[in-house]
């Protein structure tokens, strides 16, 4: 695949063939040489021929291989004549990462974080088929999926300035739960409030860097404060909704004049019946996971209180934010200096708006929205901010994490014979998992260098760095 | 059964190639290397036989809808699949009866979380020997 330079962190794939824009990733000149990602190169490509495609199809410096659209892809298409395809948000919808930071410094924590990692395995349940500590009757499942967060602060898990500090208040206003099949529901009654299994995971990690002062002050966070980072979607209610929408579109897709290059881009017109259908259902799985993640944070949030003996104000978790990295959303850009109603698919990227937007909560308001990208849990994480040059060259988007470079059968070659938890020991991180091979495929070397995929996001300048945080205890599905 | 299918190398998913006689087969060791990534099925019981029918525009499609309809099973009622008895096939529709096992957690490993089965590269077609599809099972 053809790749032209155009700036120093930025390349494009000319257009060529049936493609309606050019394709854009942005890398940097080493990664550009050290992995070219040819598989994910032709995803980027092949998006670029769906109808209404603005701009230019978009990837991120941790893209890699996907079914359909790549990880790490970035797509707007124009509301009135584009498509939305469930393809470009993923089977975990709304799959996010929540930030809290603690009033807490390390030295607080070390000497307790056996009882701490081991407490917080316990509360919060993680692996496949794990079941939830707060079982749902099908009526209140309903309204889980209308109110998201909302719900479950108004449960007692949580509090309403944690909502504020969410995308879109946690909460997508278009949520339309008669639209979501009973196979939906029966996943969804039985797993709220669990961690799932795979890359997710629950984080205690330490702030070990500053490099924006104002900003990180805006955030909440100080050097050597102990923070708590979550990563998890929408469970098996969002696969459902996924499997169950490209079913249907790709039966769909068949009736309208479109040419797919491959099947998983199954895809309807936006405003059509079945786009909308898919908005909502979309909207149902996004709204869910706010509430699975609120209802975490509420666990954690206890059993800080609960081995440190402490009551809610010493502990004094408050929550950053809260992101989706799996969504596509209705939102306002400006294309060929004309304000465009557009849909935004976001798989595996990471809204980025900059200060002043609307669209953020008052208290962060001047500094740009949180952006927050966890690493692998052998190094570090990132928080950024989100930036003007991001609404300008990326639809106001990001990077979502380090990126994978070694499949799952690679890791687990590449970890024989190693003891992966004796490593991470030795770097002072204590983790705990549930499945038998998930230490070894979620092993930091089969990661991409988060380092570089964020400095190159902030060369780029879609996103600014403002804090690195180093994980000290972590539990994994 | 490990035979009758190979995990290939994908980035972030699980891929895998599966082999047949037939399309019976093919179809039939599709479902059980699925339920061997799951669980290892040598522990499972026969307790409970489901009839499973599903329909498809061709044998690629058809094998995804397959799968999925198999992979609910899990997902959705905690059943476990031991074996699997083709009845009638063509290249649009297939009726199963599966041997399930209900899941419990003291006797059954979970091995991989499969989220969903997908159309990226699905590939069924003859070979010299027979048959043969490819799947990625996002995981």
């Amino acid at each position: 695949m053809e790749l032209k330079k155009i700036t120093p962190f930025c390349y494009e794939i000319p257009k060529s063939g049936s493609m309606r824009v050019p394709g854009r990733v942005f890398m940097s000149e080493r990664m550009a040489a050290q992995s070219r990602e040819e598989e994910a190169l032709k995803q980027v490509a092949n998006v670029a021929t769906l109808p209404g495609i603005l701009k230019a199809a978009m990837a991120m410096p941790d893209m890699h291989w996907g079914y359909g659209f790549p990880i790490g892809g970035v797509a707007a298409f124009d509301w009135d004549t584009g498509v939305i395809s469930p393809g470009g948000v993923g089977y975990d919808i709304n799959c996010g990462v929540r930030l809290a930071g603690t009033g807490l410094e390390e030295k607080e924590v070390r000497p307790v974080v056996d009882r701490l990692v081991n407490a917080l395995f316990q509360n919060i349940p993680s692996g496949v088929g794990s079941t939830g500590s707060v079982k749902l009757p099908p009526k209140e499942v309903m309204k889980v999926l209308r109110e998201g967060g909302r719900w479950a602060v108004r449960q007692g898990f949580g509090d309403p300035s944690d909502v504020e500090r969410t995308e879109d208040g946690g909460c997508m206003a278009e949520a339309d739960p008669s639209v979501i099949s009973d196979r939906a529901l029966t996943r969804g009654a039985k797993q709220l409030g669990t961690l799932g299994s795979g890359n997710h995971f629950l984080e205690v990690g330490v702030v070990e860097e500053i490099f924006d002062d104002e900003t990180a002050r805006t955030f909440g966070l100080f050097q050597n404060q102990v923070t708590v980072l979550l990563h998890s979607g929408s469970r098996g209610l969002g696969y459902q909704v996924c499997d169950d929408s490209l079913a249907f579109m790709a039966k769909h897709v068949r009736t309208l004049d479109i040419q797919l290059p491959d099947r998983q881009l199954a895809c309807a017109m936006i405003r059509s019946d079945a786009g909308q259908r898919y908005y909502a259902a979309m909207a149902c799985a996004a709204n869910y996971a706010w509430a699975n993640r609120q209802i975490m944070l509420h666990r954690a949030r206890e059993t800080f209180q609960q081995v440190l003996g402490i009551g809610p104000r010493d502990l004094a978790m408050h929550q950053v934010y809260d992101i989706c990295h799996n969504i596509a959303k209705r939102e306002t850009h400006t294309v060929d200096g004309r304000m465009r109603t557009v849909c935004v698919h976001r798989k595996g990227a990471t809204r980025a708006f900059p200060p002043g937007h609307p669209a953020i909560c008052e208290a962060y308001r001047h500094v740009g929205q949180p952006i927050l990208i966890p690493g692998d849990m052998g190094t570090a994480s990132y928080v950024l901010a989100g930036t003007q040059t991001a609404m300008e060259e990326s639809f106001g988007s990001t990077c979502h994490g380090a990126g994978r470079v070694l499949s799952r059968t690679a890791a687990k070659k590449k970890s024989k014979g190693r003891a992966i938890h004796r490593e991470l020991a030795d770097k002072g991180i204590l983790v705990k998992w549930t499945g038998r091979s998930t230490l070894a495929e979620e092993m930091p070397d089969a990661y991409k260098d988060i380092d570089q995929v964020v400095d190159t996001v902030h060369g780029a300048g879609i996103s600014k760095k403002v804090a690195k945080l180093r994980p000290i205890c972590v539990i994994k599905g | 059964m490990q035979s009758h299918y190979t995990l290939l190398d994908h980035t972030a998913d699980l891929r895998i190639r599966v082999t047949g006689t037939d399309l019976a087969d093919v179809f039939r060791n599709a479902g059980l290397a699925l339920f061997d990534l799951i669980s290892k099925p040598d522990v499972l019981e026969s307790r409970e036989v489901i009839e499973v029918n599903v329909t498809g525009d061709d044998e690629a499609d058809l094998m995804v809808n397959y799968l999925r309809e198999l992979l609910y099973l899990w997902t959705g009622n905690e059943k476990l699949i031991k074996m699997i008895d083709i009845l009638h096939i063509s290249d649009t529709a297939v009726s199963a009866q599966v041997s399930t096992d209900r899941y419990l957690s003291e006797r059954h490993e979970i091995l991989h979380e499969i989220k969903a089965v997908t159309y990226h590269q699905i590939d069924v077609s003859q070979t010299a020997d027979g048959w043969q599809a490819t799947v990625v099972f996002d995981v």
